[in-house]
C-alpha cells in the first residue's frame, strides 16, 4: 500500500457498496491464527479479552472469597491458618478491586467506545493493545506470587509499618507492589488513550452534548485516572524502596511518616472508587432507557453530576482515615465533603427512577439487572453516608458494616451494571441473543443470594464483628449472621455459575440477533452483529443524541442524522479525526497496522519488575533495554502513517 | 447525497501539528507525570514538617548551591535549543533544526554529568536519612526522565539528519519537545523545593 496523496477531499459513499465494503475488510481485518492472535490491534478483540480476562480473576477472587465463608462459617473454626486468612483476604481484594472490577469496564468500554463513536478503531490502537497485554502480564505476575504462598498479606491498602519488612519479612509485599506498579502502567495507557480517543475521534457532528453516558462515564474514570494512578504508584514504589534499599519514607522512628501511605494510597484510592462505578453507571444510563422505551430523563445533569462525583471525589479521601487522630479541623473539611458528595453521586438515582417512571417498562433480564442496581446502588450509598459522618464512623470503621458497604458498592454498582451490560450487548458481541429464561434464573439467584448474604454484614458488624478475623469465639452474637451470610454468599455463587452457563449455552445455540434486536438508539446498533473488522462501512453524521430514534423523537438538529452514507476513506487504514467540542472533521488519520511491539513491551515490562523482585539487576537492565529498544521501533516515523515529508518536490 | 456528510474542502492525511494522535497521547503523559511529581514532593513537604529526631532537616545543613544552580540553568539552555529547533523546522531549515536538536541532547548529557557530581559530593547515602531517600528518589526520578528525554532528543537528531521532516510533517519534533520543555520545567520545581525553600526558612 502506498500513499498517493498528503491530503485529499474524502470521498463520500452509501453503506450498502459491497466493493467498498471488502476492501475495507481487507484493509482491516486481523491476520487469522496465532500470528494475529499476539499482533491484533482491533479494539473489538482487546474489548472481549479484557472482559474475560477480569471475569476469570472475578471467578478467582470469588473462590477465595468461598473459601473464607467457609471459615467463618461457623465460630472456631480452624480449616485456614491466620496466615493463610490474611493472604486469602488480601487477594481477595487485590483481585476484584484492581483486577476484575477496573479492567471489566475498560473492556466494555475498549468493545464499545469506537462503536458508540461512530469511529473505526480507538485513537491509539497500538496502546490499546499495550494497556491489554500489560493487564495480563501484571495479573499473571500478581498470581504467579500468590501461587507460591508469596500472595499479600496485609489488606488490599497494605498499611505500614505492618507493611515494612521489620513485621512482613516475606516477599509478599514486594510482589504486590511490583505489580501494582506494573498494572498501573496498563491503567494509565488504557486511560490516556480513552481521554484522547473522546477529543478527536468522534464522528462528525457528534458533539460533546450528543454523546451516550457511557461515553462520560469513562471519559471522567479515565481524566481521573491519569492524576490518581501515580499517588499508588509512587506509595509502592517508596514502599519496595524501604523494603528493600533502606530508605526511610515510611520509618517513623528515623522522621519517616507512616500516615505518608495512607495518604497517598487513598488520594488514590478514593477517586478510583469512582473511577470503578462511574462507568458502570454510564452503562445502566444507557441501557435502562432503552427498556423504558424512552430517552434518559436529565442527559445534561446526569452528565454533569458524572464529572462533579469525580472532581469532589478527589477531595473525600481523608475519610478513609478518620480514626487515625488527624486534626478536628481536616475531621470536619473531609466529613462535609464526604456527605456533599452524596448529592451529584444520587442525581442519576432520581435520572433513571424518573426514565422508569415515565417510560413503558419491558422487563426483560438486562432490565432487571439495571434497575435493581438503582436499589443496591441506594444502599451502598446510604451506608457510605453514614460513615461520612466522623463520629459515626469511629463506632464502625474495620467492622463488618464497612464490609458491608464496599460490597454493596462493589457489586451492586459494577457486578449488577456488567451482568446486565452483558445481556444487554452480548447480541453485538456475538449475534446471539441471551436465554431470558434461565436469564431470570440467574437474576434472582444473584438478586437473593447477594442481599441474603450481604446484608446481614451491616448488622453483625453493628454488632461489633471486626473485619478481616480470621476466625471468633462461640457467644458473640454473630453466629448465625455469619451462616446466613455464607449461605447467601454460596446462593450468590450459584447466581454467577448460572450465568457463565447462559453465556456458554448462548454463544453456542442462541437465537440470531441482528442487527439491533433491542430497537436502541445509539450507533453500534447501527452496524452488523458482530460489528465488521472496520466497524462501519461510511462514517456515520451525528444530528442527535438518538441516530437511530430520530424519526420518532423529532429532536434532532436539521435533516438529521446521515447512518447509511457517508465518508468512505479507505486508502488504507483509516480514521477521520474532529475536533474535540463541536465534532467538526480537520484531518483524515492513517491507522496503524497489526503490530508485535505492544506484545514485546509488555513481556520487557514484566521482565523489568521481575529482575526488581528478585534482585536480579541485570535481568531489570535487560527488560529496560528491551523496552527502550521496543518503544524506539514503535515510534519510528513511518511514510504510510503520514509522519515523514513526501518523497519528492518542496522538500 | 445529501450535502451536509460530505466535506468541500481537503484534509491533511496522516499526523501534523495538533491534530497528530500522538500530540494529544504526549499532553496527557504529561499530566500524568506532572501528577508524578506533585505527590512526590507532597510526600517531601509532608515529611519535612515531622519530628526529625536525630537528624537536621535538611540533611547536612543548607544546601550547596555551587552546582545545581549553573546546572539548572544548563537545562534551561537545552529547552531554549530544542524551541530553536522548533523554529528552524517550522521555517523549513532542516540543517539548524539538527544542529538545535543535537545542542539541546549534548546540554543535557552534561545536566547528567554534573547531577552525577552533586550526587558524589553530599556527605549521605540514599539509606541516611528521611531527607537523604527523598533528595535521591526525586532527583532520581528526574533523572531519569532526563535520560529518557535524552535518548528521545537523539532519536529525534538522528531522524532529522535522515531528512524525515518538512516545515508540515514533524510531528514527532513537536511532541518530543513538549516533552523535553515538561522535563525541564518540573526541574524547576524540585529545584525550588530542594534548593530554595531550606533558604526560605523549611529548615530543622
Amino acid at each position: 500500500m502506498t500513499i498517493t496523496d498528503y491530503e485529499r477531499v474524502p470521498t463520500v459513499s452509501t453503506g450498502q457498496n459491497e466493493a467498498l465494503a471488502e476492501k475495507l475488510r481487507k484493509l482491516w481485518e486481523t491476520e487469522p491464527g496465532i500470528a494475529g492472535f499476539f499482533s491484533t490491534v482491533d479494539h473489538k478483540k482487546i474489548g472481549i479479552r479484557y472482559i474475560i480476562t477480569a471475569f476469570a480473576f472475578l471467578i478467582a477472587g470469588g473462590l477465595e472469597a468461598a473459601v473464607m465463608r467457609w471459615q467463618l462459617a461457623w465460630p472456631g473454626q480452624h480449616a485456614l491458618t491466620p496466615e493463610q486468612y490474611n493472604q486469602l483476604f488480601s487477594t481477595h481484594g487485590m483481585t476484584m478491586i484492581f483486577l476484575y472490577a477496573g479492567p471489566v469496564l475498560s473492556g466494555f468500554s475498549n468493545y464499545l467506545w469506537p462503536l458508540l463513536l461512530g469511529a473505526r478503531d480507538m485513537a491509539l490502537p497500538r496502546l490499546n493493545a499495550l494497556s491489554y497485554w500489560i493487564y495480563l502480564c501484571a495479573g499473571i505476575f500478581l498470581y504467579a506470587a500468590f501461587a507460591f504462598g508469596f500472595g499479600p498479606n496485609d489488606g488490599w491498602f497494605n498499611y505500614v509499618p505492618l507493611a515494612a519488612r521489620a513485621y512482613n519479612a516475606g516477599p509478599n509485599i514486594d510482589f504486590y507492589a511490583l505489580g501494582m506498579i506494573l498494572l498501573g502502567i496498563s491503567t494509565t495507557v488504557g486511560s490516556i488513550n480513552f481521554v484522547v480517543t473522546f477529543m478527536r475521534m468522534r464522528a462528525p457532528g457528534m458533539s460533546i452534548n450528543r454523546v451516550p453516558i457511557l461515553i462520560w462515564g469513562t471519559l471522567t474514570a479515565s481524566a481521573a485516572n491519569i492524576f490518581a494512578i501515580p499517588a499508588v504508584s509512587l506509595a509502592f514504589f517508596l514502599l519496595w524502596m524501604d523494603r528493600n534499599v533502606g530508605t526511610h519514607f515510611f520509618d517513623v522512628p528515623t522522621g519517616g511518616s507512616a500516615m505518608l501511605w495512607q495518604h497517598l494510597f487513598w488520594m488514590f484510592g478514593h477517586p478510583w472508587v469512582y473511577a470503578i462505578v462511574l462507568p458502570a453507571m454510564g452503562m445502566v444510563s444507557d441501557g435502562l432507557p432503552v427498556f423504558c422505551r424512552r430517552p434518559l430523563v436529565g442527559y445534561t445533569v446526569v452528565a454533569l453530576a458524572t464529572v462533579a462525583t469525580m472532581v469532589l471525589g478527589f477531595g473525600v479521601w481523608v475519610h478513609h482515615m478518620f480514626a487515625t487522630g488527624l486534626p478536628n479541623i481536616s475531621l470536619s473539611f473531609f466529613s462535609a465533603a464526604s456527605i456533599i458528595i452524596a448529592v451529584p453521586s444520587s442525581v442519576g438515582v432520581f435520572a433513571w427512577i424518573a426514565t422508569i417512571w415515565t417510560g413503558r417498562p419491558v422487563f426483560t433480564t438486562a432490565f432487571m439487572f439495571f434497575a435493581s442496581f438503582i436499589v443496591l446502588f441506594v444502599m451502598g450509598g446510604v451506608s457510605g453516608f453514614m460513615t461520612g459522618s466522623v463520629p459515626v464512623d469511629w463506632q464502625l470503621t474495620d467492622t463488618y458494616f464497612v464490609v458491608a458497604h464496599l460490597h454493596y458498592v462493589l457489586i451492586g454498582i459494577n457486578v449488577f451494571p456488567v451482568v446486565g451490560g452483558i445481556y444487554f450487548w452480548f447480541p453485538k458481541f456475538t449475534g446471539r441473543m441471551m436465554d431470558e429464561r434461565l436469564g431470570r434464573w440467574n437474576f434472582w439467584t444473584m438478586f437473593i443470594g447477594f442481599n441474603l448474604g450481604f446484608f446481614p454484614m451491616h448488622i453483625s458488624g453493628l454488632l461489633g464483628m471486626p473485619r478481616r478475623v480470621y476466625t471468633y469465639a462461640d457467644g458473640m452474637g454473630w453466629d448465625w449472621l455469619n451462616l446466613i451470610t455464607t449461605i447467601g454468599s454460596y446462593v450468590f455463587a450459584l447466581g454467577v455459575l448460572l450465568f457463565l452457563i447462559n453465556v456458554w449455552k448462548s454463544y453456542r445455540r442462541g437465537a440470531p440477533a441482528g442487527d439491533n434486536p433491542w430497537d436502541a438508539p445509539t450507533l453500534e446498533w447501527a452496524t452488523t452483529s458482530p460489528p465488521p473488522p472496520y466497524n462501519f462501512v461510511v462514517i456515520p453524521t451525528i444530528a442527535s443524541r438518538h441516530p437511530l430514534w430520530e424519526d420518532r423523537l423529532q429532536q434532532h438538529e436539521g435533516e438529521g442524522s446521515h447512518v447509511g452514507a457517508g465518508l468512505a476513506l479507505d486508502h488504507g487504514r483509516e480514521a477521520i479525526g474532529t475536533s474535540s467540542l463541536d465534532a467538526t472533521p480537520d484531518i483524515i488519520l492513517r491507522m496503524p497496522k497489526d503490530s508485535y511491539a505492544p506484545l514485546i513491551l509488555a513481556l520487557a515490562a514484566t521482565l523489568f519488575f521481575a529482575g526488581l523482585a528478585f534482585h536480579a539487576w541485570w535481568l531489570a537492565a535487560l527488560g529496560a533495554l528491551a523496552a527502550g529498544i521496543d518503544i524506539i521501533g514503535w515510534l519510528w516515523p513511518e511514510r504510510t502513517l503520514g509522519e515523514t515529508r513526501e518523497p519528492a518536490i518542496n522538500g | 447525497m445529501a450535502d451536509r456528510i460530505s466535506i468541500e474542502t481537503a484534509l491533511p492525511v496522516g499526523a501534523i501539528d495538533t491534530r497528530a494522535s500522538g500530540w494529544w497521547a504526549m499532553i496527557f503523559v504529561i499530566f500524568t507525570e506532572a501528577a508524578l511529581f506533585a505527590y512526590l514532593l507532597f510526600s517531601y513537604y509532608y515529611i519535612a514538617v515531622q519530628p526529625h529526631a536525630p537528624h537536621t532537616f535538611p540533611e547536612g545543613g543548607l544546601p550547596d548551591l555551587k552546582l545545581a544552580l549553573p546546572n539548572t540553568i544548563i537545562l534551561l539552555l537545552s529547552s531554549g535549543a530544542v524551541a530553536w529547533a522548533q523554529f528552524n523546522i517550522e521555517k523549513n531549515d532542516k540543517r539548524h533544526l539538527v544542529w538545535g536538536l543535537g545542542i539541546a541532547a549534548v546540554l543535557g548529557m552534561i545536566f547528567l554529568v554534573i547531577q552525577y557530581f552533586e550526587w558524589a559530593a553530599k556527605p549521605f547515602g540514599l539509606a541516611s536519612s528521611p531527607y537523604s531517600s527523598l533528595y535521591f528518589t526525586v532527583t532520581g526520578f528526574h533523572m531519569a526522565h532526563v535520560v529518557v528525554g535524552v535518548i528521545m532528543l537523539w532519536a529525534l537528531f538522528a531522524w532529522s539528519a535522515m531528512g524525515y521532516f518538512n516545515r508540515v510533517r514533524y510531528a514527532h519534533i513537536h511532541i518530543g519537545a513538549l516533552y523535553w520543555h515538561f522535563v525541564d520545567a518540573v526541574w524547576l520545581v524540585v529545584f525550588f523545593t530542594f534548593y530554595v525553600t531550606p533558604y526560605l526558612g523549611l529548615r530543622t
